[in-house]
């Protein structure tokens, strides 16, 4: 006696618990693997989940077992050459006689390393953990794209409270008179011909006759019946696609001093800063290009691997930076068709009197052509000299212009909104 | 060929899964299977991952460990570097036993007649299973198990939790019992011994010798009775019984995992016999079918080519070697007693007088019901398999220069290859023996455990970890000693760990 059953509908994501306990219980080991994967990624390539390697010595479950050594006996199968009383030396690399324990890696990484994968979601969960972002903005920026739905047309298949009834029923009418077409065009000829019978005078003949046609009629009658009245193919359904919303595009730019006093930690701040408002303005926009521009006495447009790694040492002129900056959006980016963000980051160190320029060049050629300035002074110690110069700019344009001072990591949520506090608003 | 074949394409569907499983049921009858009811379960690829997470089993508790095989065994399956089984069975009434939906058709009557035959009708049948597990009650065991560490999750916090069951797991082996303990006595008998012991002593009293002066006491204070007065090997049942400081749900939670380690405990002393006896089942019981010509030749070359994948032994220096194959020694092992019974050879008569020339299912039977895989293959195991097989086997004595062939597939090696075969499958042999030696009961309650050495052999670097876990439950301090047969200590390891000699 034997059931058989068809599970393969039922839930499916039992180990989603478990799952959840394992990431939870190796938090800090994948946290870890995360920042040095923020390190490997894109700025642009962040809101996907990846490959997490961590040390499986950490994860290991630990039994009481055998060590190496003492008198072990074991039996192998498929002898070739050996007979009994011969000696030979011990294979080299483990496993007396080729294997039994260790298994061999055939997969890329070692059998040190324990790899998984974990989602967009729960990566960026990894990454802003520590930074203290709120759980509003967090959904924010983690949620998928929107998108419009809207009617287009009709189709055959479709989850049940799409049905659409008009449609449907046109449709098995349809098909009710297409199917019986020919039965229809006979019954109508036999009632005629029985109209015609009855007004003939009483006679066994006709009433034979009219008993026979009543019957080919009730015959017909019950075949016209057998069509059915709707029929699965006869559905219609609503049929809703979703469209993107539309959207403008967007670019941003990155600009950081790169001098010798930026030292790497520094840039890896810099670099979170960056990576937040990458994702905050995915949130509001489709299309978001990025453009890096980093300086020290001058400034150039690089990619971002060399943005965040290249070394360079030297003294500092902002405005070198500023500069390109005015000639790059007059070139590719016209005002009209892009929204311009511009994020700054910098110690706050300028060369004596270059502040001067800096204020020019950002109140006549860039100020008036982006939606926000935003500046970031990464540093543990007093504000430097480029601080007090913005410090005016923010003052004559306070809506536009904004600038925040950050010293250590956990600063940079808190910084990144009050810079965007307004901004938040409107897209919330 | 009197019948038409069931099936002739690639494709299955239910109403094929069911008219196979009732001829397969039918010729199994025929054969004397006795097997628990059958529920068929058909999953995808997924459910048999979640599955493998649960140890196999259809519902367990959450824990973190579980998490990681099933993302360890997503990450691999997703890549391509390992398949998933065919099938899972479980050891319950009726016999679950899953089924995957990637399969063929031929696959999945071989899998029908593999797990809902052959293994169901030796977990019915085999005298450990009998024993040690309690089929009808395990599902409804485990959903108790899951919701009452569940609620313990609630009350007292996961992390709490999570620490007794990190701890348990870690002496999961050693949380079986190997015997019957004897049923504990009722007062009243308890009483009636007492009593029977007084009459005894009474009766045989004799006076004269209580006029020797009696031995000095206490001239050897350490000679206290130890506690337990025998050595206990089940590690947790002791502890559920006598740590001093858990509390009755963290008590119950050790219960918990040992109840089902002691479930698993005869699949791991069977595995050769189990997957043997379902291979030979699966082999014989479509070759039937294909006799009364239900399935064609595509069928069976199909079955034939997995068939004789699984039970393929890769040579010792083989590249895919990794240890005898259970499935191939316990296939050969069933065939060659059947060839024993059918077709005697006069070395047979020499080595198996009882069972030569016998009946061969009746024999199979027998085996299948009253042996685990260590006395099986003492019993079992042919020169004729042994030399099939080219079995030797290696001495690797970590104080010699060289490893040593101590016997190969020849007359005066066939019953130390057999022996030792059979003692590389004794639990035993294989897990450290390690037992509850002394509590000290009347002094700072520190736990000492004692590892009988064995061949020498020592206790593996995690030891350590592991005494972590034990301290854990037992709360005080917790010492373990490795003891040399001639009762020298090579080795001892302390939980906290012992401050060392400080050298000035």
């Amino acid at each position: 006696m034997s059931y058989i059953i068809d599970r393969r509908l039922n839930s499916k994501k039992k180990s989603a618990v478990n799952r959840q306990r394992f990431l939870r219980r190796y938090k800090k080991q994948i946290k870890e693997a995360v920042e040095e994967s923020i390190k490997k990624r894109s700025i642009q390539d962040m809101d996907r989940g990846g490959q997490i390697t961590i040390p499986r010595k950490g994860t290991s479950e630990p039994l009481f077992h055998h060590g190496k050594g003492g008198k072990q006996t074991r039996v192998y199968p498929g002898n070739k050459e050996f007979n009994t009383g011969d000696e030979f030396q011990r294979p080299q690399g483990g496993g007396g006689g080729g294997g039994g324990q260790g298994q061999a890696s055939n997969q890329g990484e070692g059998e040190d390393d324990f790899s998984f994968s974990i989602n967009q979601e729960e990566f960026l969960d990894f990454m802003f953990d520590g930074l203290e972002l709120p759980y509003l903005v967090k959904k924010q920026l983690m949620d998928a794209t929107q998108f419009e739905t809207h009617r287009a047309g009709f189709t055959q298949a479709g989850s049940p409270d799409k049905l659409n009834i008009v449609r449907s029923l046109r449709a098995a009418h349809a098909r009710r008179i297409a199917l019986s077409g020919s039965d229809r065009d006979e019954l109508r000829e036999l009632k005629k011909q029985l109209w015609a019978l009855e007004t003939e005078p009483v006679s066994d003949d006709r009433n034979q006759k009219i008993h026979a046609l009543k019957e080919q009629i009730k015959a017909l009658d019950i075949n016209k019946k057998r069509i059915p009245f709707i029929d699965d193919f006869d559905l219609r359904y609503n049929n809703i696609v979703k469209t993107p919303i539309p959207s403008s595009k967007a670019v941003m730019f990155c600009i950081m001093d790169v001098s010798g006093s930026m030292t790497q930690s520094i840039k890896e701040i810099a670099k979170r800063f960056f990576i937040l408002l990458y994702l905050f303005l995915t949130r509001n926009y489709k299309q978001i290009e990025v453009v890096f521009v980093r300086h020290h006495t001058h400034a150039k447009e690089v990619d971002e691997e060399e943005f965040f790694y290249s070394r360079e040492t030297g003294g500092t002129i902002v405005s070198s930076a500023l500069e390109l900056t005015a000639e790059i959006l007059q070139q590719r980016y016209p005002r009209h068709e892009w929204n311009i963000y511009v994020a700054q980051a910098s110690d706050g160190d300028n060369w004596d009197g270059d502040s001067q320029r800096c204020t020019q060049l950002l109140t006549e050629k860039i100020l008036p052509l982006v939606q926000y300035y935003a500046y970031v002074e990464i540093t543990n110690g007093p504000q430097q000299n480029l601080w007090n110069e913005y410090q005016q700019i923010h003052q004559n344009h306070p809506e536009q212009f904004a600038m925040q001072h950050i010293e250590e990591l956990s600063d940079i949520f808190p910084v990144f909104r009050r810079l965007f506090e307004r901004k938040t608003k409107g897209a919330a | 060929m009197s019948n038409k074949p069931i099936s002739t394409g690639a494709e299955w569907t239910f109403e094929l899964i069911e008219e196979y499983d009732r001829e397969i049921g039918r010729i199994a009858a025929n054969f004397g299977l006795d097997t628990y009811p059958n529920q068929i379960e058909v999953i995808t690829s997924e459910q048999m991952m979640d599955a493998y997470a649960s140890v196999g089993m259809p519902l367990n508790y959450h824990h973190w460990s579980y998490g990681k095989q099933f993302v360890e065994t997503e990450q691999r399956y997703k890549r391509g570097q390992m398949g998933l089984a065919y099938e899972i069975v479980i050891n319950s009434n009726p016999c679950i036993a899953y089924l995957m939906e990637e399969n063929t058709m031929t696959m999945q009557a071989l899998v029908i007649a593999h797990a809902c035959y052959g293994h169901n009708s030796f977990f019915k049948g085999n005298y450990l299973f009998q024993t040690w597990t309690d089929a009808s009650a395990i599902v409804d065991y485990l959903v108790f198990a899951k919701r009452f560490i569940a609620q313990c999750e609630e009350r007292h916090g996961i992390d709490e939790v999570e620490s007794i069951l990190d701890a348990c797991h870690a002496l999961m082996n050693y949380g079986v019992n190997r015997y019957l303990r004897p049923k504990p006595l009722t007062a009243a008998e308890e009483k009636e011994r007492l009593n029977a012991r007084e009459e005894y002593n009474q009766r045989h009293i004799n006076q004269l010798w209580n006029t020797i002066p009696k031995k000095e006491e206490g001239s050897d204070s350490s000679k206290q009775p130890r506690y337990p007065l025998e050595p206990e090997e089940n590690l947790l049942y002791f502890i559920e019984k006598n740590a001093p400081l858990l509390e009755s749900w963290q008590r119950e939670i050790v219960r918990i995992v040992r109840k089902i380690a002691q479930y698993f405990y005869p699949q791991k002393q069977t595995q050769v016999m189990n997957e043997g006896w379902a291979c030979f089942w699966h082999y014989t019981l479509l070759h039937q079918l294909y006799d009364e010509g239900f399935v064609n030749d595509g069928f069976m070359m199909e079955f034939l080519h997995s068939h004789s994948s699984v039970v393929y032994q890769p040579p010792f220096d083989s590249k895919s070697f990794s240890g005898i194959n259970p499935y191939t020694l316990g296939y050969n092992m069933m065939q060659d007693i059947r060839r024993i019974c059918e077709n005697p050879t006069p070395e047979d008569y020499e080595w198996f007088p009882d069972i030569a020339g016998s009946n061969w299912q009746t024999t199979l039977d027998h085996a299948m019901r009253n042996y685990k895989d260590e006395s099986f293959i003492l019993q079992f195991l042919s020169p004729h398999l042994i030399r099939e097989l080219r079995l030797f086997s290696i001495i690797d004595d970590s104080e010699k220069p060289t490893l040593h062939v101590s016997a190969i597939h020849n007359e005066p090696g066939y019953r130390q290859i057999r022996e030792q075969l059979s003692a590389q499958y004794n639990l035993g042999n294989r897990e450290p023996n390690i037992q509850v030696y002394n509590v000290d009961i009347r002094g700072n309650r520190s736990l000492t455990l004692r590892h009988f050495v064995h061949n020498n052999m020592p206790l593996g670097e995690d030891t350590e970890e592991v005494l972590k876990h034990i301290h854990t439950l037992w709360g005080f301090d917790v010492h373990l000693e490795s003891v040399q047969p001639d009762n020298t200590t090579s080795a001892s390891y302390h939980c906290p760990p012992k401050e060392k000699l400080e050298l000035y």
